[in-house]
């Protein structure tokens, strides 16, 4: 009975931390993690058996290293865009989110620049196979990113966001920084591991 | 406002109206209800167990006596590969997310899923998924690589139609509809239980489905990985499984069973939630160990995702690795046994009533042991090494899957039926059907560990005279038919009853939990008003004499739109109102537009993928529309 008087009380309410699209989000970024854990499972896998590898050396560090500094600013944009909407200020929300769609679609040019300078395509060898297909879900996963975020910034323009009501924007900016923290993974085992033996 | 009335005053019409959805064809592709979609999941995952049968037949025809020839070694490569895929994938799994999205909300006093839409878009995905694979037969080239597809068999070299690309593509696509179930399951279980509802109280399927939704969040990707690898190796000819250029055929092995083992567990444990929680209503007292039976599931689901290798012990592996998994697959039998004293313990100290479902439960309990131990004859290595690839394997998995999964899916048939449909299925007829797959069943399988043990390799499509193999395959044939004669007149019961059966009543059974609360068939709204829970068994509390008083008869009726109550995710005490969405056209465009992709990728066309992939996000920004958003936000 007391229940029910309390439930009976109770406000509408659906933008909280544990509203059910923030579950979503996170299973979801739960589910792809596993997924790119089985992409570098199996470059480690290939790795272990092979007797070099990667086949011609380490990969150079020469855009990638930017690039990476590149894509872990965005976050660091997108969370202060957040920040912004969570007082109320949608000139922050909207330049914030116009800079990171900058900043990501850097970072998918740079790689494309990477790319088209690799002596080796994914029909050379395993390997090859491999550092595009990590390297391209990967890519794949920014461009969604970059989709999502085009999205939110046309609603943003729009003032559909206020203070109390911006879910959409947390859920597109967990999924942003969960595909930079993708990339820290990816980077570290393509680039980073490969150096130190 | 949400206001506290009696069920007797709760505004049934207005009700109705806010939840319907409309007679005729947009109704009926626009429906979010997940009671429809649950019906839905059982109608197609029935229809696809029968194709799956029929395909089973044709081969124990072939293989009744030896030097057959009614199919060539290519039909029967794809009958074999199509009827364990048909089994495992689009039978197994979907009937039991077909029993979960129906029970869950009435189970846990809800009034839908907490993604209705999502809900619709995975029931939508299975079908053309299903739908997908099946269209490879109008082509002529079904998978015939097994229905785990070992590389280098299915590289382009080996297998160079189609097939295979039906397969992978397929596989990656129900991959998708069951990862979007498994998300619903678990934010559902965590954020709409009726207030009071804590995780002690949930029924076991909750539990059994819980579990295996993060299994399937956890497993589903290594499953993804291995066929777009084997789908690149295959079109644009990358090297993952080409040991001539750095690759391994065992690592489709590994990813294959990574995945592979655990969804043994996901096809069965929601099963044996089910019979945990039929049990108890038929030994007219609470299940025996309720805390130990789930932590058992959650324990099975743990250890069950570290037994993988257990079905490569023949690829020459290091004999540590060996050992170590060994003894992890016999670790399995532990919780499994926990759950088996469980429910003998219940029966023991109950009074047992002989209906249909409970008899389907004895023969669960009884082919769940048979099939236990001849698994478990398998984890030790050297054994293995002398029956993996013959029909003992064979023997094993069907006495795990229609023991562990078939035989509670049928008795959990006759038993919630009466509250899809509002009419009781005959107990004569009943009687009927389960001892006829009881024994065809038995009769079928049992005879395979001895063909299995002299010898008989599996998926072979004929075999010569003089092997000794005669006797035991005519007796497996004849068993499969009259399993299927079982299966038929089932079918012919359901028919009558929907016709003729006797009106169930809100709760023939006399079951204790809050399904049976509300009217069968349950209205769109689920109940009138929203109940507050306090026990285990909300509708034995009277007899159980325990202090609990659940209140089901008043209530919030939240007649404001669609509603329901949000609440914590440990005690479920109440949190918010949560606004659900309505009857949407967008889940079944975006899978029209999924298939789109699977189907350009089949051909290999970049264009059509492009297209693809542009439909699909158009759908999805139609989905998340600003005026659904303007509109979700309420009064704010």
């Amino acid at each position: 009975m007391a229940t029910a008087a309390v439930a009976a009380a109770l406000p509408p309410n659906a933008y909280a931390a544990h509203s059910s699209g923030r579950w979503g989000m996170r299973l979801l970024i739960v589910t792809e993690s596993s997924f790119f854990a089985y992409l570098l499972f199996s470059y480690f896998y290939l790795g272990s058996m092979a007797s070099t590898w990667p086949p011609g050396g380490p990969p150079a560090l020469t855009i990638a290293a930017p690039d990476t500094v590149i894509l872990l600013f965005s976050s660091v944009t997108l969370w202060w865009a957040e920040k912004g909407i969570e007082r109320g200020v949608q000139a922050r929300l909207r330049a914030g989110l116009l800079i990171t769609f900058v900043l990501g679609a850097v970072f998918l040019v740079l790689q494309g620049v990477e790319w088209s300078q690799k002596t080796f395509t994914p029909q050379t060898s395993a390997y090859g196979s491999l550092y595009f297909t990590v390297t391209g879900f990967h890519g794949a996963h920014v461009a969604a990113g970059l989709l999502m975020n085009l999205v939110v910034q046309f609603w943003a323009w729009r003032g559909f966001f206020s203070a109390k009501r911006h879910e959409l924007v947390s859920n597109a900016a967990l999924y942003w920084h969960f595909v930079d923290a993708v990339w820290i993974a990816v980077f570290t085992s393509l680039y980073l591991i490969p150096r130190l033996t | 406002m949400a206001t506290v009335v009696a069920a007797s005053d709760a505004p049934r019409a207005q009700l109705t109206e806010i939840w319907e959805t409309p007679r005729g064809l947009l109704g009926t592709l626009t429906s979010v209800d997940h009671k429809t979609i649950g019906k839905r999941y059982l109608v197609t995952a029935i229809a696809f167990f029968i194709i799956g049968g029929l395909e089973a037949a044709v081969m124990r025809a072939q293989l009744v006596h030896s030097n057959m020839h009614l199919v060539s070694p290519e039909a029967y490569n794809q009958l074999f590969t199509m009827h364990g895929v048909t089994m495992i994938f689009l039978f197994a799994s979907p009937v039991l997310s077909g029993f979960s999205n129906y029970l869950w909300p009435l189970m846990i006093g809800a009034r839908d899923m907490a993604f209705p839409r999502v809900n619709a878009l995975s029931y939508w995905t299975f079908l053309l998924a299903g739908i997908f694979l099946y269209s490879s037969f109008l082509v002529g080239q079904a998978p015939d690589g097994g229905w785990f597809a070992y590389v280098p068999m299915t590289a382009r070299a080996y297998s160079p139609g189609l097939n295979i690309d039906f397969y992978t593509l397929g596989l990656i696509y129900l991959g998708m509809s069951t990862t979007i179930g498994a998300v619903n399951f678990i934010a559902t279980f965590f954020t709409v239980r009726a207030p009071g509802m804590s995780l002690n109280r949930v029924p076991i399927i909750l539990w059994g489905t819980l579990t295996v939704s993060f299994l399937i969040v956890f497993f589903m990707p290594s499953l993804t990985v291995a066929s777009i690898f084997l789908y690149l190796d295959r079109t644009i000819g990358t090297h993952f499984f080409d040991p001539a250029n750095g690759g391994h055929p065992l690592l489709w092995q590994h990813l294959f069973w990574i995945f592979g083992h655990p969804w043994v567990y996901i096809v069965v444990l929601p099963a044996m939630g089910l019979a945990s929680d039929m049990i108890p209503t038929f030994c007219r007292r609470p299940l025996a160990g309720y805390t130990f039976v789930a932590l058992a599931t959650i324990a099975t689901g743990v250890v069950g995702s570290g037994v993988w290798i257990h079905h490569m012990f023949a690829t020459g592996l290091p004999p540590m690795a060996m050992s170590f998994f060994s003894g992890a697959s016999m670790t399995v039998t532990i919780p499994s046994g926990v759950s088996i004293v469980a429910w003998l313990a219940t029966m023991w100290y109950g009074r047992p009533v002989f209906k249909v479902p409970f008899l389907f439960m004895i023969g669960f309990i009884i082919l769940f042991v048979i099939g236990g131990v001849n698994g478990v004859m398998t984890a030790p290595v050297p054994f293995d090494l002398q029956l993996t690839d013959t029909y003992f394997i064979v023997a094993h998995i069907h006495y795990v899957l229609l023991g562990i999964n078939v035989f509670p899916v049928f008795g959990a048939l006759y038993y919630w039926l009466p509250k899809m449909t509002g009419r009781m299925l005959s107990e004569r007829l009943g009687r009927w059907v389960f001892w006829l797959m009881f024994i065809g069943m038995n009769l079928a399988f049992f005879p395979m560990h001895i063909t299995g043990m002299l010898g008989m390799p599996r998926r072979i499509y004929t075999y010569p005279s003089g092997m000794g193999w005669d006797a035991a395959n005519l007796i497996s044939t004849v068993g499969a038919y009259v399993f299927a004669v079982g299966v038929l007149l089932f079918l012919v019961d359901l028919v009558r009853s929907l016709r003729v059966g006797p009106l169930a009543g809100n709760n023939p059974w006399d079951a204790p939990t809050l399904e049976w609360s509300t009217t069968s068939p349950p209205p769109p709204y689920n109940f009138a008003v929203l109940p507050t829970v306090r026990s285990r068994y909300p509708l034995w509390e009277d007899r159980l004499h325990d202090g609990a008083t659940s209140i089901v008869d008043q209530g919030p009726v939240l007649d404001d739109g669609r509603e329901t109550i949000g609440t914590s995710a440990l005690d479920a005490d109440p949190m918010a109102v949560i606004h659900m969405p309505a009857d949407s056209a967008w889940p079944l465009l975006l899978a029209l537009a999924l298939t789109v992709v699977f189907y350009a990728l089949l051909a290999v066309s970049w264009t059509w993928t492009a297209i693809g992939f542009l439909l699909v996000f158009i759908c999805l920004a139609g989905w998340l529309s600003p005026s659904r958003i303007a509109r979700a936000g309420g009064g704010t």
